[in-house]
């Protein structure tokens, strides 16, 4: 007897609709065979037998959803037993996966946001398609921004953020490229010189470092080379930062090396409110934007405000969750750790303010210096490199702004000083957690 | 004149018997003269310690911009890399805002903050001025995006070397050109050294105006010491160019007579062979000659080599006396307001 798992389509995928079978009970089943079809949010893909065998029974019925990987589907007689899954080892159960914080998105009670007034109707929204409105929204409002990338079009976006553009714009303005990161990265700042708006999308950051020149040479730098004359409104986009069990050349945190350049601004959004509202200051900013997207955030449903044009300023930070006795600082999904880090300090008297940074450059050092003068206590979170990352750019403003109001010295959480590995132990002991936030929040508390 | 152009065509265009006005023989000598006796100042403005940092001179390839600019129409684009004075003025810059901003003043095309190899122009079209051996290329493929985008009728002139021709944005850009349809014209000047390195020495083939056979870009080698063969290769380009038909390539044939920048003495060729393209093939000898025969006087020539004369010292006096940048230049055009 074998049992037919519910299969991972993709490294991030946690859970997926069965939305029809190819087989029936008393079905002879051969090693390849399509027997099912199974829907994410980013595909839908065929799934093929790997044992062979008689269909004893079905287990879930096509059409269900929410079936979570491993789940058993169907039941084959005879055959080989498949390996069961090993809780202890499977993706899922891992620190990084971290499905308790992605799946259930914390549930924030922030400050008020000072540009929206308690009251404001909401809807709920993914990330993925908090940008993708963005965009759509902007594309409708201003003849001059389009879209290129690998697989933006035709394919709908790598990770479906582009889903629906093609459509609605066509292929003038939705335009797949060939993978040629550096060619369409100096065609769109060549475009941008020339006055148009392009939206660059880099399928992850990893491979914007074979465009990284055009990216700081052709944009960041254009509008004082030429003494104010020729200015690049572009905004090149993609996930950046740690992926899930992909490895050293496709898991890594770009903030620091784009944050470090003069010229250009850079956003790092949370949620789906910081998605859409960001996504559409960026494109409108006269300046070249770096919008440092997540993909293990894409997936994650946020409430949004549900009004007409909804934009958040750039260089301004958000105070995720209010508190008193310690600062988190931090930036795309490890605000998401954060406030989960929050929650549990609560349970111990640590009441921790958190703030999200949501844009890097211009950093928000007020709203980060004012946290600090009112808690004391600076933990900064990122998942980038400590060593000349955000953090220490942080902690040394607040240092210079706050020494007087410190009672520790900062503590900062980051990617341990390694190459992102592949096993998912050590990949676990790599990322930050949000144990290591809980205990850096207690070593700048002295408890 | 739509000489059928195919990837396979590796003649090279030389001069011919033309017929050409006297009016047009003159306006070419003009402009290439001002870009010599522009250099040469440049050059000895460098030695002064009036200009800084890395200067790379034009002399020599005159033809090349001069011959280039007669096909262009407005709203057309030029673009090159870090050899770009000779293009500014040929696209009609100010040489008074060209050599302030190499003597880093004020009154430069970029505030003094580009300097050489970092100027804009939006007026002319003038997209830099880059100092990123191959970037333009890309960047100027980008330019022709934005022509397509509008569908305006303007065509890209993206010009670079042989050196950056073994980039390799240049073949990711000559392949979106060609897939695209782009109108951009891809000029390769061919001084026949990148750097130090002769040509062969750094590239499996030699015939540069083949390098986009494989995507289908057709392409021809011009004698780019002949501002006449020069124009009508540009003229044939830019019009498959803007008739929507896709890029082009332009192999200019030409010499650099200076070392790549002011600091290179050049020891990776024979004085012989310099002096050999000087008297033999040099671009503004070549249409003296041709003014002669013409019958044009040698006091009118000699006018209008007063004047240059007049408008590069103009442009040198102006280079010294702008000052330099106020401090509070620091830290403006960083960012522009949203």
């Amino acid at each position: 007897m074998t049992d037919i798992l519910m299969p991972a389509l993709s490294p991030t995928m946690e859970e997926g609709t069965l939305s029809k079978w190819h087989i029936k009970a008393g079905d002879e089943v051969s090693a390849g065979q399509v027997i099912a079809e199974i829907e994410t949010d980013k595909a839908t893909m065929e799934v093929e037998a790997v044992d062979e065998g008689v269909v004893e029974a079905i287990l879930i019925e096509a059409g269900t959803e929410g079936v979570k990987v491993n789940t058993p589907i169907a039941r084959l007689a005879g055959g080989e037993s498949a390996p069961a899954p090993r809780a202890e080892a499977a993706p899922a159960a891992t620190v990084e996966a971290a499905a308790p914080v992605a799946a259930a998105a914390p549930v924030s009670k922030p400050a008020a946001d000072p540009e929206f007034p308690e009251g404001t109707p909401m809807v709920k929204i993914t990330v993925r398609d908090a940008l993708r409105d963005a965009m759509a929204e902007e594309m409708r409002r201003d003849d001059r921004v389009f879209l290129m990338g690998e697989e933006v079009a035709q394919y709908q976006g790598a990770y479906k953020v582009s889903r629906g553009l093609l459509e609605e714009f066509g292929d003038r303005r939705v335009i797949d490229t060939p993978i040629t990161e550096m060619g369409f990265a100096g065609i769109g700042s060549g475009a941008a010189m020339a006055g148009l708006k392009p939206i660059i999308e880099f399928m992850t950051f990893n491979f914007a470092m074979q465009a990284i020149d055009h990216i700081l040479n052709s944009s960041a730098k254009t509008l004082y080379m030429s003494g104010g004359q020729i200015k690049s409104s572009i905004v090149f986009r993609g996930p950046n930062g740690a992926a899930a069990r992909v490895a050293a050349q496709h898991s890594q945190d770009y903030s620091a090396w784009y944050a470090n350049v003069p010229g250009l601004k850079v956003i790092a959004p949370y949620d789906a409110a910081d998605a859409k509202g960001l996504m559409k200051a960026a494109i409108r900013d006269p300046n070249p934007i770096v919008f440092l997207e997540h993909e293990m955030m894409y997936g994650n449903e946020f409430e949004i405000p549900d009004v007409e044009d909804f934009v958040l300023p750039i260089g301004k930070a958000k105070i995720q969750r209010a508190g008193k006795d310690v600062t988190i600082v931090a930036h795309s999904r490890m605000v998401g750790f954060a406030l989960k880090a929050a929650e549990k300090l609560a349970e111990e008297g640590i009441d921790a303010e958190v703030v999200n940074l949501r844009t890097l450059r211009p950093l928000d050092t007020d709203t980060v210096v004012a946290s600090v003068k009112k808690t004391n206590r600076l933990v900064t979170v990122e998942e980038g490199w400590g060593p000349c990352g955000i953090g220490a750019e942080v902690a040394a403003r607040v240092t210079a702004e706050a020494f007087d109001d410190l009672d520790a010295p900062p503590a900062r959480v980051h990617q341990e000083d390694v190459p992102m590995p592949y096993a998912a132990n050590l990949e676990a002991l790599t990322v930050p957690s949000v144990e290591k936030i809980i205990a850096a929040v207690k070593q700048v508390s002295y408890k | 004149m739509a000489r059928a152009a195919k990837a396979t065509d590796t003649g090279t265009t030389g001069s011919a018997k033309r017929n050409v006005s006297k009016d047009e023989l003159l306006k070419y000598y003009r402009e290439m003269v001002l870009i010599r006796r522009f250099e040469e100042r440049a050059g000895q403005l460098y030695g002064m310690g009036l200009i800084g940092g890395f200067c790379h001179l034009y002399i020599g390839q005159e033809a090349v911009a001069v011959g280039m600019e007669a096909a262009s129409i407005d709203g057309d684009q030029v673009i090159t890399g870090y050899r770009d004075h000779g293009h500014m003025l040929a696209a009609g810059m100010d040489p008074k805002a060209v050599m302030a901003e190499l003597t880093g003043r004020i009154g430069g095309s970029s505030k003094g903050k580009g300097g050489s190899m970092h100027m804009f122009d939006i007026e002319t079209g003038f997209f830099g001025g880059h100092g990123i051996v191959g970037a333009q290329v890309s960047l100027g493929t980008g330019l022709a995006f934005a022509d397509w985008y509008r569908n305006n009728g303007n065509v890209s002139f993206t010009y670079f070397g042989d050196g950056a021709a073994n980039q390799g944005q240049v073949y990711e850009s000559f392949n979106m050109a060609k897939l695209w349809n782009l109108p951009v014209v891809y000029v390769i000047e061919n001084n026949e050294y990148a750097m130090g390195t002769a040509l062969a020495r750094a590239s499996a083939t030699t015939n540069l105006s083949q390098r986009g056979a494989s995507f289908g870009i057709p392409g021809e080698t011009v004698d780019g010491m002949d501002v006449f063969a020069v124009k009508e290769a540009a003229e044939r380009a830019a019009e498959y160019a803007r008739s929507g038909k896709g890029p082009y390539i332009l192999e200019m044939k030409t010499y650099r007579y200076r070392g790549h920048s002011m600091s290179d003495p050049a020891k990776y060729r024979s004085k012989e062979e310099v002096d050999e393209v000087k008297t033999t093939r040099d671009p503004i000898d070549h249409i003296k000659t041709m003014l002669e025969q013409a019958g044009v006087e040698e006091a009118e020539i000699k006018a209008i080599d007063n004047e240059i004369k007049a408008i590069v010292m103009e442009a040198v006096e102006f280079a010294q006396t702008s000052p330099e940048p106020d401090p509070s230049e620091l830290y403006t055009d960083v960012y522009l307001e949203a």
